[in-house]
């Protein structure tokens, strides 16, 4: 048998099981909402507008280079793997693809786009 | 072959053997049989979870000096139960102006999340969910589910201190899915493959032994990924009063916090079977697949205990020195690792074993020396900026 059907399997009971528990629970717990119990909590504080907004994430040039190491991570895999097959020249290869992409983080690092701004 | 020596085959043969008597075509019965042995392992698996509870509450007790449950049954044991019946008759509050969908979905892939890591965690020998070829990815990709129903959670909430922990659990998943990425290519490269149970099978030394440091990068990475101390950014108690989980209530919190101890169990699983061996020790797996069970999750608790230890003796660290240590430490030394292994595996792989062992271990142990090296001459320049010459030389 395919060994995915097992993984859908598994994906399948994940759910279904926090999901009778939830389910048990809302049939047993009680059911009385009123406007103040549904109120957003701020510690006693009414909210002021929207939690929807625009919001500065500070880490956004973390998250570009994030992305680029994460991808570059996975093509490593396939190297990682056949590494003992391929013998010394290609694991040359592959420090010369890790080493440009170290350049890439230490010139980020150099134009100050590592801090917390 | 009997019950004792491969018992998930022969229930499966037996059960198939009952199907097909019922008049139901084969591939019919086998999805059944593998739904069956699903359900049984999640049941097992919660149940487990429900254990968890009492450990965590008494261990915590311990680390801070106090006792901890014990009121209800001996040791407290029954307490963990009383707190699922307590929030079973909770009232499920949804606050107002909420994303329902999102909000509701949220806790459910949060506990599944952790639930489908268990098809790639090979038990015994012979008891393994799935024998996937790409396991270890696996785990990067069922860890990012968790994640992202941290996400779901702290939007979907209308809360601005669930959408602060749910923004600071972004930054950590961006900040150690890398490292950890990283150490989990130095057992891919040892082992020559990407499946659990290759890992294990091949690990005749264990690789803890080849890779000191690259164990101890992944652990750090796995608490920073489970959100625990000292990287518990998104909970914050003290500044987001429960973070991304904060409008919740009754069994959906549960199943947040079910979740989360749950998670810190499996990466300790993890640990043990990248770095610790598995389920092997000292050939006891040979002799039955229930004393294999029993080394795993032994070995799984040890680096749960390890877990909490480090969660309840360090204090939380600050988002921007978090992300400093990832990016301008941690990173640059998890890459320097793998060339540094990749090097040594291919130049060392024909040597005898001893020479194979020692040049591994002697250079990790090189690495890490001047990593602190590198790391304790730029703070100490850092100082002598801040405080200048004198002050650092009279303090010294």
């Amino acid at each position: 048998m395919n060994p995915w059907v097992f993984v859908g399997l598994f994906f399948l009971v994940g759910l279904i099981i926090p999901l009778g528990a939830i389910g048990v629970a809302w049939i047993l717990g009680p059911k009385k909402p009123n406007p103040i119990k549904q109120t957003t909590y701020e510690c006693g504080i009414e909210t002021v507008g929207d939690s929807w907004v625009q919001f500065k994430a500070q880490y956004y040039i973390f998250a570009l280079v994030f992305l680029i190491f994460d991808v570059e991570t996975v093509f490593l895999f396939p190297w990682a793997v056949k590494l003992g097959a391929l013998g010394l020249f290609a694991v040359i290869e592959g420090i010369i693809f890790i080493l440009i992409l170290v350049a890439g983080l230490v010139y980020t690092w150099r134009k100050g786009m590592l801090e917390w701004a | 072959m009997s019950f004792w020596n491969d018992p998930l085959k022969v229930a499966a043969d037996w059960l198939l053997g009952i199907f097909t008597g019922w008049g139901m075509p084969v591939p019919a019965a086998n999805i059944l049989i593998g739904f069956l042995g699903v359900l049984i392992l999640i049941s097992i698996l919660m149940v487990l979870d429900i254990g968890l509870v009492w450990v965590e509450r008494k261990v915590v007790a311990r680390f801070q000096d106090r006792i901890g449950p014990n009121r209800l049954g001996p040791f407290g044991l029954i307490q963990p139960f009383a707190d699922i019946i307590k929030l079973m008759i909770k009232e499920d509050t949804t606050p107002g102006g909420a994303d329902k969908v999102v909000y509701n979905i949220a806790p459910m892939l949060s506990m599944m999340s952790v639930l489908i890591l268990w098809a790639v965690v090979p038990l015994a020998p012979t008891i393994l969910g799935v024998d996937l070829n790409i396991g270890v990815l696996y785990i990067i990709a069922a860890g990012a589910i968790g994640t992202l129903s941290i996400i779901m959670g702290g939007w979907s909430s209308n809360n601005k201190y669930a959408l602060i922990g749910a923004f600071r659990q972004v930054a950590v998943m961006i900040s150690f899915e890398i490292p950890m990425l990283a150490t989990l290519l130095i057992p891919t490269i040892l082992a020559g493959s990407m499946g659990t149970a290759a890992i294990i099978e091949r690990q005749d030394v264990w690789y803890v032994l080849l890779s000191p440091l690259g164990a101890l990068i992944f652990l750090v990475a796995a608490i920073a990924e489970l959100g625990r101390a000292p990287f518990d950014l998104a909970e914050g108690e003290s500044e987001l009063v429960s973070g991304y989980n904060i409008e919740y209530s009754g069994m959906k919190f549960g199943m947040f916090y079910a979740g989360e101890l749950l998670h810190a169990f499996t990466f300790g699983g993890f640990w043990a079977i990248l770095f610790f061996g598995g389920y092997r020790f000292l050939g006891l797996e040979q002799v039955s697949p229930f004393l294999a069970i029993a080394v795993i999750l032994f070995k799984a608790f040890i680096g749960y205990w390890l877990i909490m230890w480090v969660r309840y003796t360090l204090l939380r660290i600050r988002i921007d020195h978090m992300l400093a240590f990832n990016w301008k430490f941690l990173t640059p030394l998890a890459f320097t690792l793998i060339i540094v292994t990749a090097l040594m595996h291919a130049l060392l792989s024909g040597t005898p074993a001893w020479l194979y062992l020692a040049g591994m271990f002697l250079s990790n142990i090189l690495v890490a020396w001047s990593a602190l090296e590198i790391a304790r001459s730029y703070s100490r320049r850092e100082r002598e900026k801040v405080d200048g010459k004198k002050a650092v030389e009279v303090g010294h």
